[in-house]
């Protein structure tokens, strides 16, 4: 009887095992082939090595990344707050509206940004000023903030609405002024939706290249534009090396925020 | 004992619909006080307006003399114990009980200790480190009033906080809470909706229903006088049977005339006549003050009780003697087990058991979770 079931087991699990091995492993194991591999197939550590000249793009698109993310986050965490808060007519209408911008396509959103912020652009044009926006890092992180900051917002706001009701006036009964319930007990609470929120917007800022090529204006290179160059111009092998040192950082940043939340204490905060 | 909080013409309506009806009442320094009542009744809604979690619409609230209407819950020196206990989980046991100290930035041996009493009275002593979430309902109550005295409030306001726990354990946590109030003398505000906690832990109860107060007394008075057909059924079991008052100490029902001890009443006023099943003594047909037919025996452990249809009313008779269904009983009532209140709004809804099952009784009693 065991058997049987186990065989069912494994039946049912087979297809998203395939979808695993050809799609997610198979990949991988590809970019780590090309990574350590030169144009002719011979095993190599040049890719590897030359990465050291990308550097400084490296740096920079962690520090576009990161200052994005934490603007998400300061703009994102009172938002999801006040949204999980409200009665639930309210909330619909908010994750409604939230979403919204989510069902017009990113290009297209980042190519409107880029119309309202250009130099003879919609907002300069209104304003009869001659502001110099598009080309500046603003620009850019204003774009990965007003794209991904849905990633931030739904997560928290899902957290902090699943937690109980009672919480908040357990705090205030034990003497928490209205900012120390959410410093002492909510925030701390909703710490799991911050961290998925935080990932699901650091990494996709991290590896994005249109945002920063439309925004940036042309001035600024960032690890996605670099590694998309590498595909257009057929250097296969740095692009892969690039694009696996890239996934190691994102493992090892994700790595280092869960070493937060799993400490005894329970969250960042206390 | 003085007056340590005070309810001055309390309303509160939700959607329209009037929770509290101009509520008064006032709960003595250190006693042990209950609100008792059905679910709907605004128990639970007067003891969150207390802690702060609600505000009245009409009324006053005082402390120790003070008004505190407008005073926010984390400033009031009242404190919780919820039905859920709604402990932290993101801090353990230590961390749980610490946590209003620590609001307090009392020194951290002070909280140590302080922390160590409090789980000594509880005992839990040895819990510290233990996540809260691998506790027990029991254990988990027991942290929440731990966490609720430990920065000794003058009140402690517990919302049902036996609800979830199992009949056992529900028996040791009420001797334990009853305890724990005598060895601190504070004032304990519980709400609930069993009747037998309340009689068995309080100093006072107050029996609520319908948004008002029906009675305030101490279990005895509660037990013996209920003042109106709601309390007599709701605390215990009754029958209530209308009479009419021919005189002093003389009521007439079933078609009998009966001696009792009650008197104040005007002459033939119609009456509710309340009497106790346990006070019906089962006595041969030619010795019975009224005879009925018994439809029913149920065995209870103690005692059995018996449904007798007399003269077309359902009587519940507990009795320890046997007797077979569909026969003829006599039965004998002394005079004092006659109580005999005037009419009220409640009269003819309760102490009737023809359509009595125990199933039903369950039901009602079960919808305790009540909402606010």
């Amino acid at each position: 009887m065991k058997k049987l079931s186990q065989i069912k087991h494994s039946a049912a699990a087979a297809p998203h095992i395939v979808w695993a091995v050809l799609f997610i492993l198979l990949p991988l194991f590809i970019v780590t082939y090309y990574a350590f591999t030169d144009a002719d197939g011979a095993f190599s550590f040049e890719n590897v090595t030359s990465l050291s000249e990308y550097l400084k793009i490296f740096g920079l698109s962690m520090e576009l990344a990161v200052i994005a993310t934490f603007v998400c986050l300061l703009v994102g965490y009172p938002l999801a707050y006040i949204m999980a808060r409200a009665n639930p007519k309210r909330q619909k209408l908010f994750i409604m509206l939230l979403m919204l911008p989510m069902w017009t396509n990113l290009l297209i959103r980042t190519y409107s940004i880029m119309a309202i912020l250009d130099d003879g652009g919609i907002l300069n044009t209104i304003l009869n000023t001659s502001m110099h926006i598009v080309g500046t890092k603003g620009a850019v992180i204003f774009g990965m903030v007003y794209d991904f900051l849905p990633y931030m917002v739904l997560p928290i706001y899902t957290c902090i609405s699943k937690i109980d009701k009672h919480m908040w006036e357990a705090a205030a009964d034990l003497g928490c002024n209205s900012f120390k319930v959410i410093s002492k007990v909510i925030f701390p609470l909703s710490m799991s939706g911050v961290i998925s929120g935080v990932t699901m917007v650091l990494v996709p800022s991290i590896s994005t290249f249109y945002i920063s090529q439309k925004l940036g204006g042309g001035t600024f290179e960032l690890i996605g534009d670099t590694i998309e160059r590498q595909f257009v111009t057929g250097a296969l092998n740095v692009g892969a090396a690039i694009s696996l040192v890239m996934m190691l950082l994102i493992l090892l940043s994700l790595a280092v925020m869960n070493k937060f939340t799993d400490s005894e204490d329970g969250g960042i905060i206390a | 004992m003085s007056k340590l909080i005070e309810l001055k013409g309390i309303s509160k309506s939700y959607d329209g619909e009037k929770i509290l009806n101009s509520m008064n009442l006032y709960i003595r320094d250190r006693e042990f006080i209950t609100l008792l009542g059905p679910s709907g009744c605004g128990k639970t809604t007067t003891l969150r307006i207390i802690g702060g979690f609600e505000s009245a619409d009409e009324g006053e609230l005082y402390f120790d003399g003070v008004e505190i209407s407008n005073v926010p819950t984390y400033k009031r020196p009242v404190n919780t114990v919820f039905q859920k206990y709604a402990l932290f989980p993101h801090l353990n046991v230590y961390e749980n009980i610490a946590f209003p100290l620590r609001l307090k930035k009392i020194p951290e041996d002070s909280i140590r200790e302080k922390v160590s009493e409090m789980l000594k009275m509880v005992a839990l002593e040895g819990f510290e480190n233990k996540s809260v979430s691998t506790l027990s309902g029991g254990q988990q109550q027991r942290v929440a009033i731990a966490r609720a005295l430990v920065s000794h409030p003058r009140v402690l306001l517990l919302d049902e906080p036996l609800g979830a726990l199992d009949l056992k354990l529900r028996k040791d946590m009420q001797n334990e809470l009853k305890r724990i109030q005598q060895s601190i003398g504070i004032t304990f505000i519980y709400v609930t909706h069993d009747q037998e906690e309340a009689l068995s832990m309080s100093d006072t109860i107050v029996v609520m229903a319908d948004g008002e107060i029906q009675q305030i007394g101490t279990p005895t008075d509660i037990y013996n006088e209920p003042k109106n057909a709601f309390v007599a059924d709701f605390i215990g079991e009754s029958n209530i049977i209308d009479g009419i008052m021919l005189e002093d100490k003389k009521v007439r029902l079933a078609g009998h005339v009966f001696d009792c001890v009650d008197g104040g009443f005007e002459k033939n006023e119609p009456v509710d006549v309340v009497i106790r099943p346990e006070d019906i003594d089962v006595v041969p047909v030619d010795k019975g003050m009224l005879n009925g037919y018994v439809t029913s025996v149920t065995f209870k452990g103690v005692h059995y009780e018996i449904i007798v249809d007399i003269k077309g009313f359902k009587w519940m008779i507990q009795s320890t003697d046997y007797v077979s269904p569909d026969s003829i009983i006599g039965v004998y009532i002394e005079p004092d087990a006659f109580h005999i209140m005037k009419k009220s709004k409640y009269s003819g809804k309760f102490g009737d058991y023809s359509s009595y099952s125990d199933e039903i009784e369950e039901l009602s009693n079960a919808d305790a979770a009540e909402e606010f």
